[in-house]
């Protein structure tokens, strides 16, 4: 599948209220695109709350309910129950949350939902902060990232909520980036075609949080896949496999970009010592090492 | 049909009778029969419903919410902290107009731990924009509760309805009930027919921001909605009338030549009724207002007692730093000569003796916390 094969429908419209060079926007028109119009969106409290626009106009062409921020996910099992009961197994249950409300205050509410064999999709797009209230530091946000709650740098890890939906050991789990948007695709279309729990993770270089130009979203969420930063991946029945280029990165067939690339073009890590570098170059290494023993145990 | 039950098992026939599409609830002393009871009812084949085990009551209420804007009539029950986590989603659920129904059993709130009658839990969420439902007998949640759904879905209204009751003195207390026979209940309810819902057909995007050139217009539809389901409780009580009871907003009894009336509401009132026939025995003119409906404000009715009769009000709650908060209320709403009280807090026992007590001190002139302050 190319990008021109995609489907020309919209169901992002124009006129959305999101900001330049937002990759919320690519990443939910890509993901609507393969899911179609047989499709119920419940959005929690995030960007893309505002990205709807204000009552009474919305640039969403599903139905979309509106959810507070911690409910995304058992809003949706209220949706998926509701069309159970109708009859309506040609729907598509989409819970379409933020790192904030699905690594942090959501938790609870998906960790629910997966666990129950909820038919749902849940995306979590990753913007590694909470941006709708204007940067400050989620569990998804990377070591040494500034943030208004981070002014020196943060200085935990970050958590993976994937691998917390595949220890729910769910019929398919995967993540992408907006700047590989037929693999985001095609994902997206594997999730629609399958019963049970999904959750997809698409990260999401947001300009303002990360403090790079707006025409640079997509360069930063390709460089963030090249570096070795951010893995394609797929865990479904139980199997889980790399996606081009994360596969030959991992596996040492192709040489990763070195993470200094990305790293210098945000303005939230400026304050980065070369120790701190050290410490995260450490531990992507680490990441690498335990997928590809992941990937050999589940292959 | 006369069945013998608790109030629970009462609460759970009712809401299976009430055939709603899409259960969502979670445990918690003293309302766990309920879902037990439920879980049965869907596992035997007797009730066909989607039943969803949530992991909190903030999810059970979420998914009523989104199970609800799908079309779905929806149920679910809780009690005391379960309430409380709620509280968010109630806001949400009003506002949304998804006219849930809910059993909210009333239970104390801690720390320290009590599990005992309370009504702090659903007094804390009088604001939410939910009707309020305080019942006296089983029989009454059982009539209550198939009236919520009539009149939370009438298109009227399109709120959601907590059916309160008090924990353990109503919960687990078994008493006889006449149940009618399903045809009567399907005859009774109509099929829920909401204003919007999420279709793909048509798509609506719910809940998005709101400016404050809408807002306001937003909550004072809500208001008037409120303030028109006391006419609609009042002509669904009617119309349940030939099944069951009618009950109406304030449940009166030997108010027309009373001198003082006891307010109060749920299992209070039914114990203050026999306070009520003692004090006529020994010669003293009392009568019993027992509110059923504490939201929408049953101000008319409540006024046209307190025209010809003082009050003594009883509270099993207390809004710290003021007072009880029906007394309050009534103060706030009406034109009446009252004499307040807290009674019954955690679960404290108030028999019909203590009412007639209470009621001696309010005819001293006193008020105050019952057996802490007056006794």
């Amino acid at each position: 599948m190319a990008l021109k094969d995609l489907p020309n429908e919209e169901y992002i419209l124009q006129g959305n209220a999101s900001c330049p060079g937002c990759p919320i926007t690519v990443a939910l028109r890509t993901v609507l695109k393969a899911l179609g119009k047989d499709t119920i969106v419940t959005v929690p409290a995030s960007c893309s709350a505002v990205i709807e626009s204000l009552y009474p106009k919305t640039s969403f062409g599903v139905p979309t309910m509106n959810i507070a921020f911690e409910a995304a996910a058992a809003g949706a099992s209220g949706v998926e129950a509701s069309m159970k009961a109708q009859g309506r197994d040609d729907i598509t249950v989409l819970a379409w949350a933020g790192d904030g409300g699905s690594y942090d205050i959501g938790l609870q509410a998906l960790s629910g939902a997966l666990e129950r064999g909820t038919d749902f999709l849940y995306v979590c797009y990753n913007n590694q902060m909470y941006s709708n209230t204007g940067i400050q530091r989620s569990g998804a946000t990377p070591y040494g990232a500034w943030t208004t709650t981070t002014w020196k740098g943060k200085k935990e890890q970050q958590k993976n909520l994937a691998e917390i939906a595949m220890a729910h050991e769910i019929p398919y789990v995967a993540t992408a980036s907006i700047a590989y948007p037929e693999d985001l695709y095609r994902k997206t279309l594997k999730a629609k075609e399958t019963r049970g729990p999904k959750y997809m993770e698409i990260l999401c270089p947001c300009p303002p949080g990360w403090r790079f130009d707006m025409s640079k979203t997509v360069t930063m969420a390709r460089l963030a896949v090249e570096t070795g930063m951010w893995l394609l991946y797929e865990y479904e029945d139980g199997s889980l496999s790399f996606n081009p280029p994360s596969k030959q990165i991992v596996e040492g067939e192709r040489d990763a970009k070195p993470i200094e690339e990305w790293l210098r073009l945000q303005g939230r890590f400026r304050n980065l010592t070369d120790s701190d570098v050290d410490k995260i170059k450490e531990a992507m290494r680490k990441r690498w090492a335990f997928y590809r023993k992941k990937a050999e145990l589940y292959g | 049909m006369k069945i013998i039950d608790t109030a629970n098992d009462i609460a759970a026939l009712a809401a299976k009778m009430a055939r709603p599409d899409v259960i969502a609830a979670y445990p918690i002393t003293p309302q766990t029969v309920i879902v037990e009871r439920l879980a049965k009812y869907v596992e035997n084949g007797e009730l066909d419903t989607q039943f969803i085990r949530v992991e909190s009551e903030h999810s059970a209420m979420a998914a009523c919410i989104g199970a609800g804007a799908s079309g779905s009539r929806t149920f679910t029950a809780t009690a005391s902290h379960g309430l409380l986590l709620m509280h968010e989603m109630l806001h949400w659920a009003a506002l949304a107009r998804i006219p849930v129904v809910m059993v909210n059993v009333n239970r104390a709130i801690g720390p320290g731990w009590s599990i005992w009658s309370d009504c702090n839990d659903s007094m804390s969420q009088r604001d939410t924009g939910w009707l309020q439902f305080y019942c006296s007998s089983n029989q009454e949640v059982f009539d209550t509760l198939v009236q919520a759904y009539r009149i939370g879905e009438h298109s009227d209204v399109m709120l959601p309805v907590m059916v309160n009751y008090d924990g353990f003195i109503l919960s687990h207390t078994s008493m006889a009930v006449d149940v009618p026979e399903q045809q009567a209940v399907d005859d009774f309810l109509p099929a829920f027919k909401p204003g919007w819902k999420l279709d793909v057909d048509d798509p609506v995007t719910h809940g998005n921001i709101i400016g404050p050139d809408y807002y306001m217009e937003v909550r004072y539809d809500m208001h008037q909605a409120q303030q028109r389901a006391k006419d609609i409780i009042t002509e669904v009580g009617s119309a349940w009338g030939g099944i069951g009871d009618s009950y109406g907003l304030v449940d009166t009894y030997r108010c027309d030549d009373a001198d003082m009336v006891i307010v109060a509401m749920g299992a209070l009132g039914a114990e203050a009724h026999r306070a009520v026939d003692e004090l006529r025995d020994n010669g003293t003119a009392a009568g019993l207002a027992r509110v059923r409906v504490f939201r929408p404000f049953p101000r008319e009715a409540l006024q046209a007692i307190a025209d010809h009769a003082e009050m003594v009000v009883i509270d099993r709650d207390i809004s710290l730093g003021m007072a009880g908060v029906l007394a309050t209320e009534m103060q706030a709403a009406l034109d009446a000569e009252i004499h307040p009280f807290i009674a019954g807090l955690g679960g404290r026992d108030v028999t019909y003796e203590d009412i007639m007590r209470i009621y001696e001190l309010a005819e001293q002139g006193k008020e105050g916390w019952y057996t802490v302050e007056v006794q």
